[in-house]
């Protein structure tokens, strides 16, 4: 018998794949890559807003915002670091425990976890202003209890910020993680314990790796949104939290300084993507084939 | 921010409602004036693959226009659309008395809208259609002195006031208010409210008196020193602790003070720099001692912390006022005119003054408060004493871009590193 080798798509004419991808296709086009485009663009001019901007090839406003802003830069790749792995480590058990012991309360629970989500972001943020102030109910019981010396403030600390940093990402951790861990197959689980597996050796051997794509997109997702956020910083930080969010937005709204804000942008993205990068070639792709293939 | 909701209730706090001077950060609003930034840029950036235009293109053309015949050609339209801050104006069960007596004596119908948080967000906003030579839709907007004011003057995108249908302006406009050194002669603006950037504290925490600028540097309160991250308040009041008038400073004079408050960061006694959210610090007792607007304290004092108290240091305070102002296009502006008039009789600026609590440009006002709400009337956070108006300093006046961008890149770093 003979088998119909043109394909389907060989059928319906060459151009359907092309068709097919043509909304995309435009949407990156019309919404990332012209944007992309003319944010590098206007890194390279020169001018003022008043006179206008040329593009002049100019490089040197990347040395300037290197110079300028590198602690910022640092700063806000630990920061997002830091609250990514504070996120991961809170959300897992979270997401596990739900998924593995929620019962039939499953939708129950993510369904909370996605609960602040219906009071503004900023509100949230400004909510733990007040808990954490100086005369708050947590630090002054905590300072008549005598855990902590009077004096102390959390405001204005980079420890606000981590913190507010890690609380705002928290559901973007638990979501995937928790679609991830819900189809492990539990038989795999069951027979790894028949094989006289310890219950954290079953975890760490069979449960960790098999939520390995959940770990990835969470991360992702965390640790992009959090290195460009400017919120916390402005309302839980204090002197020397600033973040690069918080001089990006400063240099376009109040210095009107176009080249400046985007080269910042570029560099940050650039930043993004070699981090991302690095992390996927080490992690990511590795644990995502095999989890393909398995 | 809660704040943001506009209520109808006759005493809602508006200092938390509006953001002054300062921007307030809220993600929508950024989103939307980086979007619309963004969509200039790439028109401009990309598409015509050379440059953003600059902004001096459309004054030029326009420094031509004989006004006073453009002026006898206007009449009236029976409408008025007018931008301003939230919570700005005196409101009662979702009316606002003083433009329904304004639609009684005049026939003019405003449509009336809040669209402006901060003034660099509303420039970012408006900037690209006034630039393209359209009109943004109001009649009047409500803008502070500083560098977008200026702007907006030297870009030609304001209309020069018609003074002769003016009367009451110079009739009963307070000395502070005309002729300032950021619009001279009152060619564009007139006054809509003012108010004073001094000193706010808690007596309590700070346990003595506050006199000078220079406590705001005293190591006592180390951690406890609000100031303000819009880089124009914080550099005046370093200016004013080394006795500098901040209209008349040079470039020297700002390294000199950014040096003081750069060292003042480096001792750790800056707690933060706030923008309006200083207010609810200094309430949640996290600064003790702060740069703060003086109606704030008022409105403070008046819901919940009868404790804070607003000073005119020894060195001097700044004033800065909102100024009413026709943008270029405008669609009706004889009618922008005839509520500016309006607005600066005693009668009009009083209702407006008792409910917003900030400094009314109108002195005779006290008067009427006096009899109808003595607690206003009476303040000198709303009818500054002559020795408050003795000690107010104007802020600089940036004469090109250069001259702020030096600015911004003298006082910057101190908030930002």
């Amino acid at each position: 018998m003979r088998l119909a080798v043109p394909s389907a798509a060989g059928r319906r004419g060459r151009g359907a794949p092309y068709a097919l991808a043509l909304p995309g296709g435009a949407w990156l086009l019309l919404f990332f890559l012209i944007p992309i485009l003319a944010a590098l663009s206007v890194s390279l001019q020169t001018g003022n807003p008043v006179n206008g901007f040329q593009l002049t090839w100019h490089f040197g406003e990347y040395s300037t915002a290197i110079s300028m802003y590198g602690t910022q830069f640092v700063r806000s790749f630990e920061y997002g670091a830091i609250s990514t792995g504070a996120a991961f480590l809170i959300a897992y058990p979270m997401a596990y425990w739900i998924a593995f012991h929620g019962g039939r309360h499953k939708s129950t629970y993510l369904f909370l976890i996605l609960l602040p989500f219906f009071v503004s972001f900023v509100i949230r943020t400004l909510a733990w202003q007040f808990i954490l102030s100086d005369q708050g109910f947590v630090l002054t019981t905590l300072e008549k209890a005598h855990l902590i010396p009077a004096g102390t403030h959390v405001l204005s600390t980079p420890f606000a910020v981590i913190a507010g940093l890690t609380y705002n990402a928290l559901p973007f951790m638990v979501l995937p993680l928790y679609v991830a861990i819900e189809k492990i197959d539990r038989r795999v689980v069951r027979a790894a314990t028949d094989l006289f597996a310890r219950p954290a050796t079953a975890f760490l051997r069979v449960v960790l790796p098999l939520s390995a794509p959940g770990i990835f997109a969470g991360f992702l997702l965390v640790f992009v949104t959090n290195v460009g956020d400017y919120v916390n910083a402005s309302i839980l930080g204090g002197p020397g939290t600033t973040m690069i969010g918080n001089i990006i937005q400063n240099s376009y709204l109040n210095d009107l300084n176009y080249p400046m804000a985007s080269a910042l942008s570029s560099i940050l993205m650039a930043g993004l993507l070699i981090v991302i990068f690095l992390y996927a070639r080490t992690f990511g792709a590795a644990t995502l084939q095999e989890y393909a293939s398995a | 921010m809660s704040e943001n909701t506009p209520e109808q209730h006759d005493h809602l706090d508006p200092a938390l409602v509006r953001g002054l001077t300062s921007p307030r950060y809220s993600r929508a609003q950024f989103l939307r004036s980086a979007g619309a930034g963004a969509a200039g840029l790439t028109l401009s950036g990309v598409l015509a693959a050379c440059g953003v235009s600059g902004t001096a293109a459309t004054g030029k053309k326009q420094s031509g226009t004989d006004w006073a015949a453009w002026w006898k050609k206007q009449k009236k339209q029976g409408v008025l659309d007018f931008a301003n801050w939230p919570l700005y104006i005196d409101t009662s069960h979702g009316q606002h008395p003083s433009l329904n007596q304004f639609h009684k004596a005049t026939g003019i119908t405003v449509n009336y809208s809040e669209p402006i948080q901060d003034n660099q967000s509303f420039y970012a906003k408006i900037s690209p259609t006034l630039q393209a030579g359209q009109s943004i839709g109001y009649d009047i907007i409500v803008i502070t002195n500083g560098w977008q004011l200026t702007e907006l003057i030297d870009n030609g995108w304001l209309i020069p006031l018609d003074h002769s249908q003016l009367p009451n302006f110079y009739k009963y406009a307070g000395p502070l208010f005309k002729n300032p050194n950021y619009d001279p002669g009152n060619k564009y603006t007139v006054a809509w409210q003012s108010g004073f950037t001094g000193i706010g504290y808690n007596p309590k925490l700070t346990g003595r008196e506050i006199t000078s600028v220079q406590d705001l540097w005293d190591p006592k309160f180390k951690g406890h020193v609000g100031m303000m991250s819009d880089n124009t308040e914080l550099g005046s009041v370093g200016l004013l602790a080394l006795g500098i008038d901040p209209a008349t400073s040079k470039v020297s004079d700002w390294n000199k003070a950014a040096k003081i408050l750069q060292k003042q960061r480096n001792q750790g006694i800056v707690r933060q720099y706030y923008d309006q959210s200083y207010i609810k610090a200094l309430e949640n007792g996290d600064v003790w001692i702060t740069q703060a607007w003086s109606g704030d304290i008022f409105q403070a004092n008046a819901s919940g912390s009868p404790d804070l108290k607003f000073v005119v240091p020894k060195e001097g305070i700044m004033h800065w006022t909102d100024n009413m102002m026709i943008p270029m296009h405008a669609s009706h502006p004889v009618d922008a005119l005839a509520w500016m008039n309006f607005y600066y009789q005693p009668k009009i600026a009083a209702e407006v003054a008792d409910w917003v609590n900030y400094i009314t440009p109108v002195p005779d006002a006290k008067q009427i408060l006096m009899k109808s709400d003595p607690s206003v009337g009476k303040s000198p956070l709303v009818f500054p004493t002559s020795q408050m108006k003795a000690a107010a300093h104007e802020y600089y006046v940036f004469q090109n871009y250069n001259e702020y961008n030096t600015w911004n890149g003298v006082f910057n770093p101190i908030i930002q590193s």
